[in-house]
């Protein structure tokens, strides 16, 4: 029985380990490629640890092309964005869990509806309404709808967490005489703060990570993102992929140190996600 | 609800009326961004593309109304990319979507029992899920290379034969579904609340009546998850249908149109060959598989999906 248990045990930590390496290893191999010269990251049998270890690759791949101006761009196309998701989102969300108003039903389930269709059905006539309005080539297609709700998602989780704090709170401050602009700027906001840091969080990322966004409006090499830089980088040195690994964990880095600052969040964010299951 | 009873008490109806339409007003007001961007973003592209598709619109030129023609072009073989396109994806979908399912599921019913560095395991598995799908594709490219690749030298460290991974046109796919399953640590995540939420009890009563792990598993903890299962099943079926940027960035939509997945046959008809009325058609006809393949999943719910009376959440 004992001897069972000790099986047992060491079965999961097995099947656990093997999990955690294939989730790590394409990572470490990205960053020990990212840091070789040319020779060795294609010696066979395969190398592990970089040496000498080659800074320089970084520096090559980044004056390569003008990756500073891309870094802008995704920059201020992120700011914004994430800025409109939080502003539109959590005041949307505040009409939809404590305001009573006609037609807010059918709203709400257009909404989540919206959630279900697939990106590619509006795609193509946004597309052709910014180029008829002479936008395209801009940023503002990429940023303007996070500033009108910034997503049916955002709103959902927002409204959510709007919903379990006890109405009492603001029905005290609406007999006080206080507006409802009031009690979502004094009650509902600041004890809504991590779900507001989860919206600005998973936001962050959406932007920072979006590829056909910018592929599709973004035409003009001077206002190309860093993901639009990297796919032309790929176009340009595809063997070299000691200069390509630099490059791609310079987009990645930003990613990931986000991620582990607000880690938690995250966690707390998807697991929201799938309660709605 | 207080502002209800107020009203009520007020008596008269005309000011009553007045304050509805106030309540209204600004119940509009707050909700407005939601409610333009859905008009804006949502609703009106939504009734413009079901327009175009039923034209030669180019992007350039004033649109033409060809009936059902962008449609009979798809569906009657004219355009040989499109069934080509549909069976890539759902190729790719039946391939991705359990083996995502099942694998992230397998995760998190480890980590659910009693171990230890259950935070750091938890970390390492989702942390795929955040990388940039523009460098998922650069590792995924560099891993994958037939000849100087990490892959095949695991292979061949043990004796295997190497695969050309996505320059092969049957390995394609399969290579795809398998850099899909590196990032499903969002849905491991969910599995993982999910089960925390099952009531200790009921594990409980099994384990008097000494049935095993796997009778646990078999009859509480799969039951149990099934809501989430099919969550994640939806979503993945969504998902899955959407993939575009890999097959751009990493294959072209090659070999030989192996991996020419819908969206990436709906993005050259519209931004290399400017034909946005066919790529209307195209984007409805993927809209309308969705929908269908939903509203199955949801009509075979009730058969293995199991409900919680009403007191649940």
């Amino acid at each position: 029985m004992r001897a069972k248990a000790w099986f047992e045990k060491g079965l999961i930590y097995l099947v656990l380990a093997a999990g955690g390496i294939f989730s790590l290893l394409p990572l470490v191999w990205l960053i020990r490629s990212s840091l070789m010269n040319m020779g060795q990251i294609f010696e066979l049998p395969p190398v592990w640890i970089p040496n000498p270890v080659q800074f320089s690759n970084y520096s090559e791949a980044l004056t390569i092309l003008p990756f500073g101006r891309y870094f802008v761009n995704t920059v201020i196309i992120v700011v914004f964005s994430v800025l409109g998701v939080i502003v539109t989102s959590s005041i949307s969300a505040y009409s939809f869990a404590r305001m009573r108003w006609r037609g807010r039903e059918l709203v709400f389930g257009l909404l989540l509806s919206s959630m279900m269709l697939p990106y590619a059905v509006t795609l193509i006539p946004t597309f052709i309404g910014w180029s008829k309005v002479g936008l395209t080539n801009s940023f503002i297609p990429l940023i303007a709808p996070a500033w009108f709700g910034g997503g049916a998602f955002n709103i959902f989780l927002l409204r959510q967490f709007y919903l379990s704090i006890p109405r009492d709170l603001d029905e005290a401050a609406y007999v006080d005489g206080a507006g409802h602009l009031r009690i979502f700027r004094s009650i509902i906001l600041p004890l809504t703060k991590p779900a507001l840091i989860v919206v600005g969080l998973f936001s962050f990322l959406a932007a920072w990570n979006d590829f056909l966004g910018p592929l599709v409006y973004l035409s003009d090499e001077t206002k190309y993102t860093l993901a639009l830089g990297l796919q032309q980088f790929k176009g340009m040195y595809s063997a070299e992929w000691h200069l390509m690994m630099a490059a791609a964990t310079v987009v990645l880095l930003p990613a990931i140190i986000v991620f582990f600052i607000g880690q938690r969040y995250f966690i707390e964010g998807i697991t929201l996600t799938g309660i709605k299951a | 609800m207080l502002v209800d009873t107020i009203s009520a008490r007020s008596g008269n109806r005309l000011r009553n009326k007045r304050h509805t339409n106030r309540r209204d007003l600004y119940g509009w007001l707050f909700a407005m961004p939601a409610i333009l961007g859905l008009l804006i973003f949502t609703l009106g592209p939504m009734i413009y593309s079901l327009y175009m598709s039923f034209t030669d619109y180019t992007g350039s030129n004033s649109p033409t109304f060809t009936g059902l023609d962008n449609y009979r072009r798809m569906f009657s073989g004219e355009d040989p990319y499109f069934y080509k396109s549909l069976a890539v994806t759902f190729y790719f979908v039946i391939l991705s979507v359990p083996t995502g399912i099942i694998y992230s599921f397998l995760l998190a019913i480890l980590l659910n029992q009693n171990v230890k560095g259950k935070s750091i395991f938890r970390t390492i598995f989702y942390l795929p899920s955040i990388v940039p799908i523009i460098a998922i594709s650069f590792i995924w490219l560099w891993l994958l290379n037939p000849d100087l690749g990490l892959a095949n030298e695991l292979l061949r460290s043990l004796g295997l034969p190497g695969s050309q991974w996505i320059f092969g046109e049957k390995s394609v796919v399969p290579s795809l579904a398998l850099m899909n399953l590196w990032t499903t640590g969002g849905t491991m995540i969910i599995f993982l609340a999910g089960l925390q939420d099952i009531p200790r009890s009921l594990y409980e009563a099994i384990e008097m009546d000494g049935g095993s792990r796997l009778a646990k598993l078999r009859h509480i903890t799969i039951p149990m998850m099934t809501p989430t299962i099919f969550f994640n099943l939806i979503m993945g079926i969504i998902n899955g249908f959407q993939v575009f940027s890999q097959a751009y960035v990493m294959t072209n939509g090659g070999p030989n149109n192996a991996s020419l997945f819908y969206v990436f046959y709906l993005y050259r008809e519209a931004f290399q060959f400017s034909r946005m009325g066919s790529a209307s058609a195209i984007a409805w006809v993927l809209f309308v598989i969705i929908m269908v393949l939903t509203y199955v999943v949801f009509r075979t719910s009730n058969k293995w999906v199991y409900y919680e009376g009403d007191g649940a959440r």
